[in-house]
């Protein structure tokens, strides 16, 4: 896909995940925002995988660390033909596969069951340690948030990872610099951020998150160097795409209603008529 | 009789396994020696991860492997692999049911001296309550070695629990390990004992002893606390209607509150529970605080000799 076309699939991305978020009235609209123009870029263009056959032995396989952006997920996955639109529209719903955190037990195509912030990085290094030890040429993506590398299991998955020289697993982190009780540099400060995960004998690259002229080739062109894992860092816009939410912790968690969720549809329509 | 260390007997078999199972394997988070996760790295050591002090991640990268079609097994000691680890080993092991073992060795109050930082008298209570972990307790080489094969076999998540000294050899070419069935170790009506881990010994000798002087104590070896073998329980309760639990672990929430769970159901037994008494130990040898607990051979006549009179 051209970045234009792939521009245009991430303005479909966004209404989908706000309808969905307005009509089942609840979710994490912020960082699945934040983080939905590079689940687009991997799943449209990135990553080596078969929408019919999820289980493909040969595939590439993503795991959505900061599991709370799962909204985004389900609603890539749905775009990818993977969910039905339906199903889709039970998110957080009693009775239905689409939990607040994803469960890959009830979603096929969902990698790994997150959630709890810390995991996944750890998981994805397990999957391509395994793609090392059986000379296997798949890759390994992980998208992190920024708030959850506060959590130290996530170092202790990167001081494990540049150890096993796993250059075929890349964290795109979401830095988005916000986190639910305010800025992370407030909260728990992250930088000099791209230093550390130097420092910790990663490869890494800083782009601007929401631009597929800036994503695409960053991801294509992992690893940056062989024998290293590496960390894209992707400056991100908490909210990207509806105005009252960009930018802020308070739609970190929480569906609009009424004015405001007329106001969200109507920003995020209009955003992909114009296109 | 013979003893022999558990955390050899795992090893040893599993050395054996690595050979039957190409896609089996170890994983260590800095304890190789204490673990015995050395003679794997020694036999496969393309198949040997090391993580460094570190059993989150250890649980984590367990997961990514089992979701990449290998069968690992991670080492390290009981305290650190259910408390530590917890919320790994329940959130991205238990939850998507991922085919990781958790073999763990001093648990109980075995580390003795080290101290309470080292004992693991909760860990039962805390593996139990997870969701399709399954929780398996040898007591001598020979069970040891015939759970390590069953738990490699069993697709799914299991907790493997092992002291760290020697054990007696109980088993005989009669007994038979299987996940989930208890191992009648001795036949009896006038009342029960059910071990699990290592304690059997003691639960054995018990019997053994009271059978001297004319009383039939029934012994049952739990060697998987969950899923818990229900059936010989109640047949317990119903047919000789006193039931002591012994186990070197917490008796909140181990062996005897599994047992008390289901004998409650019917109401036909009394249980007691023997075991740590929800203190933190003394400092002193595994053998010195089992004594401090009432965790011998002798307190287990006591405690049988109370109802057997009655």
């Amino acid at each position: 896909m051209t970045y234009n076309e792939l521009e245009r699939k991430a303005k479909e991305a966004r209404k989908w995940l706000v309808e969905t978020l307005v009509k089942c009235g609840a979710g994490h609209p912020g960082g699945a925002l934040s983080s939905i123009d590079i689940m687009i870029a991997l799943y449209f263009e990135v990553m080596n995988i078969d929408p019919n056959r999820p289980e493909w032995d040969e595939r590439d396989r993503f795991i959505l660390s900061k599991g709370h952006s799962s909204i985004g997920l389900y609603t890539t996955l749905y775009l990818k033909g993977m969910i039905e639109k339906d199903t889709l529209l039970t998110f957080r719903q009693n009775g239905s596969m689409l939990s607040g955190h994803p469960d890959m037990r009830k979603v096929r195509g969902v990698e790994m069951s997150t959630g709890s912030l810390g995991h996944g990085l750890s998981v994805g290094a397990g999957m391509a340690l395994a793609g090392k030890m059986d000379k296997k040429k798949y890759r390994v993506f992980v998208i992190v948030g920024d708030g959850e590398s506060q959590e130290g299991s996530i170092w202790e998955a990167i001081m494990f990872a540049a150890h096993y020289k796993l250059d075929n697993l890349t964290v795109i982190l979401d830095r988005n610099g916000i986190q639910i009780d305010g800025i992370t540099e407030n909260i728990m400060s992250l930088e000099p951020y791209a230093d550390k995960w130097k420092a910790f004998g990663w490869e890494v690259r800083e782009i601007n998150g929401h631009a597929m002229a800036e994503i695409v080739p960053a991801l294509k062109s992992v690893p940056f160097t062989e024998g290293k894992p590496s960390v894209v860092i992707a400056h991100t816009i908490k909210g990207k795409g509806v105005s009252f939410m960009e930018n802020t912790n308070a739609w970190h968690g929480g569906a609009p209603k009424g004015d405001l969720a007329a106001q969200a549809l109507r920003e995020v329509e209009e955003a992909l008529a114009k296109d | 009789m013979a003893k022999y260390s558990l955390r050899h007997a795992f090893a040893e078999a599993l050395v054996d396994l690595g050979k039957k199972y190409p896609n089996l394997v170890a994983l260590e988070a800095d304890l190789q020696d204490s673990t015995q996760s050395i003679q794997f790295m020694k036999a496969f050591p393309e198949r040997y991860i090391q993580v460094g002090i570190a059993e989150q991640n250890m649980m984590g990268i367990a997961a990514g492997l089992a979701l990449s079609g290998k069968i690992p097994v991670t080492h390290t000691f009981a305290c650190f692999a259910s408390m530590r680890a917890c919320e790994q080993v329940r959130t991205s092991i238990a939850y998507p049911k991922l085919n990781v073992k958790i073999f763990v060795s001093h648990c109980g109050v075995s580390a003795g001296t080290a101290g309470t930082s080292h004992h693991a008298i909760e860990d039962i209570a805390i593996m139990r309550a997870i969701p399709n972990m399954t929780v398996i307790a040898p007591g001598d080489a020979r069970e040891m070695r015939q759970a390590a094969e069953a738990a490699i076999r069993y697709d799914g998540p299991a907790y493997v629990r092992v002291g760290a000294g020697e054990a007696e050899d109980v088993y005989t070419e009669t007994h038979h390990f299987e996940i989930g069935k208890a191992t009648v170790l001795r036949d009896g009506n006038d009342a029960t004992i059910i071990s699990t881990g290592q304690l059997m010994y003691e639960a054995v000798c018990a019997s053994d002893e009271l059978r001297k002087q004319g009383k039939k104590i029934r012994v049952l070896q739990m060697g998987t606390v969950k899923p818990i073998d229900r059936e010989v329980i109640l047949e317990a309760a119903e047919e000789t209607g006193f039931i002591v639990t012994i186990e070197e672990h917490n008796v909140v929430g181990g062996l005897g509150g599994a047992v008390a769970e289901v004998a409650a159901e019917i109401g036909k037994a009394k249980v007691r529970r023997l075991g740590i008494q929800d203190r933190f130990s003394p400092v002193g040898t595994a053998a010195y605080i089992l004594g401090e607990e009432m965790l011998t051979i002798n307190d287990i006549i006591v405690s049988l000799l109370e109802f057997v009179k009655e």
